[in-house]
């Protein structure tokens, strides 16, 4: 089966972005998922949110694993360099290539079980070193491609389409990101893309390893009644605690922060992210407090949304590793070779 | 037979790791290296950190054989524990020191080898107080013994010290006076010298005593690599070290600060995979050093390596298999996993370097073929070579070197009209252009991945065009065996101007071994040519060999005759022109083992 590219329609007085780009231009070929996918709606804001953001398609790099999700990087973007590398090992690829060269804006995207199964090891560890990427879990609690086993996102209780129950405890990968240091923590739905697309705006922007766990329901073999990653469920539990905006650099700010509702975190671009929260007495820039209101939405059955912790601090990646201004993949050879001389003075210390 | 003799001599000492013997039987090798005469170290040690049996053999050999002779002159026996192995493994005729401060067991005697008492411990704790410098000192005090046993110069030994311990003057005294404790007991007790001695030559002028994990890690700084990842692994993990030493030394920018290096310890051997691959991806040098654990790890993301043609450089430092195995034990035992790492149809290019010179030049060579050749290029190294010091030529480096970066289409001439196409092969040597990742706003961008894709770098799941790509991988592979480092012949030296029918052929650290024995052989009137093998595809060289030679004889170290396979799965040879010789015990090869095998098999085929 090839692929097709998605036809681009031009419409008259389309808007445009900062760098004369369409909301077109941020497109990629054909989806060849099921018809009411979640996975195709945060396509369609992943790729919203980079046009908004004016990010030019070839400075930016779509990274993936194996799965439903992870097919997805090929739907959006279609001038960006792409690599779908091998089940649940995609951010070790980032990893690496971001060590090559960090100044390229970093998504990946994955899903429940590329992520919290097989990939579990390298998701941990990618936020440990704080990789400057957003991660995309796309996660409806079962495995597609092989048409309906559960994954580890499945919740207790919930059935898979036969009727199996699901009797082993989730991952919930906001709780497991917080526990590993993860510095941008945060669940959305692909049904809300209010939410949504400010989200991956905000994380795009922030410097530093940003995970969404966005519940995006499996239509063909997990949105049954029973199934606690189903439309229905989603909809029903659905709770938004804390809105992200992301404010560019140049933008006039004008919301009043003194209701303790309102929150403007500084980025390291000069941009900020603006947060609202719907419960005054939560800080999301607290782990351990963002981290008790995971777990306690746990115990209601109640789906926690939102911008969940940030940390602008610590830094990421390619800082600690004092990585130069420009990629290293870019350095001529002349500026590596520390040539013929130096190497008679390393050889005494063989003599 | 070699030695012993004047400057034709093996030293083996028997210690308890974690006494800190490493630095004391350094000193003793370094000295004889030193003196002009040529000699190698082989460490043999355990896989722990205090308290197993460890060997160091020295080689003196002033003709300049590299490979261990399989015979033990003279043995240092300081451990108790193995005590009984040590004193019989010494050829008869031969020497044993051990540490007479208490009694030998009566039971172990051998009336063919002379045994000398020394009171190393009694000597040593009557001049040192504590504790842990007692245990140090004593192994300065079997050096002294030894120097006066084989008439080493002392003027080099004692600038040694001072060497040794310039950071530390304070140490200097101390260590000198417990190598007098040593030298003055033999002297002044013990009949000396040994009938096998030292004379100082000028046969290491302009020769290093290093590792090929140490040259290997200098090879990829010269190389141009910027990204290496790693997972530690025994014995891999100093080549490692020699990276993250020579990048800070010689890539930290003065006035930043910044690093023009990036090396990232991975989570384990899967992850510093990908990373060096996503590095190479996007257009970085990369490599990974590891050993056969950490390869069968790697497996999937070669794969995805080899099909998606992406560079990197793998680097694998064999140990004994299988499984955790002897992680300190050296083998040949990788060749077949590497030749067709990961699952589906996959070959690989591997080179094999013989010394620590060629670990160095092979790492540079690897980066460029990787690139070149777009596709992960394995250096397939071993503990012996790795991890010993090999007596080598100096390296060195010529600075009009270019790196082989391969097709890597620019942006200009994607604004030329260049019409790009990741895998279409343009040029008809199997080898596509590649893009790297920002390169154009709108022409050049591609989808990578490891599923079933066309040449036009498309999805696709259509017979003819998956086809298509995997036929023209082939090509590109066997391609690649020009580029490769070529076989080196060392022909038989001339009996009668006739051709010998009987060849050898081996790869990497087998080679000085082989060398002796081909010329000792001859001597004994089996005229043998040789060719080393450095690069799996074969070169055409390697076909013609085998069909210039009724017999030839592969020397491999490991039990299932793995380069063996290679050749007859590979090359058009006759399988029964093939004779196998192996040796998979794990020590460094002997050229004693590989003389022996050759002339017993050639024996039975005479007398067949």
């Amino acid at each position: 089966m090839p692929s097709f590219t998605k036809p681009k329609i031009h419409l008259k007085n389309e808007k445009k972005n900062d760098i004369g780009l369409i909301r077109a231009d941020y497109d990629g070929v054909m989806s060849t998922l099921c018809a009411g996918c979640g996975h195709d709606s945060v396509t369609a804001a992943m790729a919203r949110a980079f046009f908004e953001l004016s990010i030019g398609p070839h400075k930016a790099v779509k990274v993936s694993g194996i799965g439903c999700s992870s097919k997805t990087t090929s739907y959006f973007m279609k001038e960006a360099h792409g690599n779908n590398t091998v089940h649940g090992r995609m951010p070790s690829v980032a990893t690496g290539a971001m060590a090559a060269n960090p100044h390229f804006t970093y998504i990946g995207v994955s899903g429940d079980g590329d992520s919290l199964s097989i990939g579990a090891g390298q998701l941990v560890h990618a936020m440990r070193r704080n990789i400057n990427m957003l991660y995309m879990l796309e996660n409806n609690g079962v495995y597609g491609l092989t048409k309906g086993q559960f994954s580890a996102a499945a919740d207790l209780g919930s059935t898979a389409k036969k009727g199996e129950v699901n009797n082993l405890a989730p991952i919930d990968p906001c709780a497991l990101a917080l526990s590993v240091g993860a510095t941008f923590v945060a669940r959305s739905f692909s049904g809300d893309k209010e939410q949504l697309v400010p989200l991956i705006k905000a994380g795009l922007k922030h410097k530093g390893f940003a995970l969404i766990d966005v519940i995006s329901p499996c239509v063909s073999f997990n949105d049954h009644k029973g199934s606690t990653k189903s439309y229905e469920h989603t909809y029903k539990y659905y709770h938004k605690a804390v809105h992200a905006d992301y404010v560019p650099p140049s933008a006039e700010i004008r919301a009043s922060y003194d209701d303790g509702k309102t929150m403007p975190i500084e980025l390291h671009d000069g941009g900020l992210i603006n947060l609202r929260k719907l419960d005054s007495g939560y800080d999301p820039t607290d782990r351990a407090s963002a981290f008790s209101k995971v777990l306690e939405s746990q115990q209601t059955d109640e789906i926690l949304t939102g911008l969940l912790y940030i940390d602008e601090t610590t830094q990421d990646f390619a800082t600690r590793k004092k990585l130069p201004g420009r990629g290293l993949n870019t350095y001529p050879y002349e500026e590596l070779n520390p040539g013929a001389d130096k190497m008679k003075d390393l050889m005494r210390e063989f003599g | 037979m070699s030695g012993p003799a004047l400057n034709d001599f093996v030293i083996r000492v028997g210690n308890v790791n974690g006494t800190g013997s490493a630095s004391a039987n350094g000193l003793l090798m370094k000295a004889i290296f030193r003196m002009g005469i040529p000699c190698i170290g082989k460490n043999v040690f355990p896989s722990n950190i205090q308290g197993l049996p460890t060997w160091y053999e020295i080689r003196v050999n002033g003709d300049g054989y590299m490979g261990r002779s399989g015979d033990i002159h003279l043995m240092i026996a300081m451990n108790a524990e193995t005590y009984a192995k040590d004193l019989a493994c010494v050829t008869p005729g031969g020497y044993l020191i051990y540490d007479s401060t208490w009694p030998r067991p009566h039971m172990l005697q051998r009336d063919d080898i002379t045994v000398i008492g020394v009171p190393l411990s009694q000597m040593v704790n009557e001049t040192f107080q504590v504790a842990r410098s007692r245990i140090l000192m004593k192994n300065m005090a079997y050096v002294g013994a030894v120097a006066a046993l084989i008439n080493m110069d002392m003027h080099v030994v004692k600038a040694m010290v001072e060497d040794m311990f310039a950071s530390k003057q304070k140490l200097i005294p101390s260590n000198m006076q417990a190598l007098e404790l040593g030298l003055n007991y033999v002297k002044e007790n013990i009949d000396h010298p040994l009938p096998f001695t030292l004379e100082k030559m000028n046969k290491t002028k302009g020769k290093v005593m290093i590792d090929g994990n140490t040259a290997a890690g200098l090879g990829c700084v010269y190389g141009g690599a910027t990204v290496g990842a790693w997972y530690p692994i025994t014995p891999s993990t100093s080549l490692m070290d020699s990276f993250v030493k020579y990048c800070h030394k010689l890539r930290i920018d003065e006035e930043t600060g910044e690093h023009k290096f990036a090396i990232i310890q991975a989570e384990d051997e899967l992850a510093a995979a990908g990373q060096a691959l996503g590095a190479g991806w996007m257009g970085a040098r990369a490599f990974t050093p590891t050993s056969g654990a950490g390869i069968s790890l790697m497996n999937e993301f070669i794969g995805f390596g080899y099909y998606s043609e992406t560079p990197a450089v793998f680097f694998d430092v064999q140990r004994v298999g299988p499984s955790t195995g002897m992680p300190t034990r050296t083998q040949q035992c990788d060749i077949m996993t590497t030749a067709y790492c990961s699952h589906g149809d996959t070959k690989h290019i591997v080179l094999y370097p013989a010394d620590p010179k060629e670990c160095f030049e092979m790492a540079v060579n690897a980066l460029d073929l990787a690139e070149r050749f777009q596709t992960p290029v394995f250096v397939l190294s071993d503990l012996d070579i790795g991890m010993n010091d090999w007596m080598i030529d100096e390296l060195t480096w010529d600075d009009s070197y270019v790196p082989d970066r391969g097709k890597i289409v620019t942006r200009q001439q994607l604004d030329e009209g260049f019409e790009f196409f990741r895998f279409l092969d343009v040029d008809g040597d199997g080898i596509p252009y590649r893009t790297l990742p920002g390169t154009h706003p709108t022409k050049g961008a591609y989808f990578n991945r490891g599923s079933g894709h066309n040449k036009w770098g498309k999805y696709t799941e259509d017979s003819d065009e998956y086809k298509e790509v995997v036929d023209r991988l082939i090509v590109k592979w066997q391609n690649s065996r020009h580029a490769c480092p070529q076989p080196v012949l060392r022909k038989a030296s001339k009996f009668g101007g006739k051709k010998p029918s009987a060849g050898i052929i081996a790869i990497g650290s087998s080679d000085p071994a082989v060398i002796e024995a081909q010329e000792r052989l001859a001597a004994e009137g089996i005229h043998l040519d040789y060719l080393r093998v450095r690069a799996f595809p074969f070169a055409d060289a390697v076909e013609d060999f085998m069909a210039e030679h009724d017999t030839i004889y592969v020397v491999e170290q490991n039990r299932d005759a793995q380069l063996m396979t290679l050749l007859v799965n590979e090359t058009n040879v006759t399988k029964n022109k093939l004779v196998s010789v192996k040796y998979y015990a794990g020590e460094p090869l002997s050229y004693k083992f590989v003389m022996g095998e050759i002339t017993a098999q050639n024996n039975q085929r005479q007398t067949a």
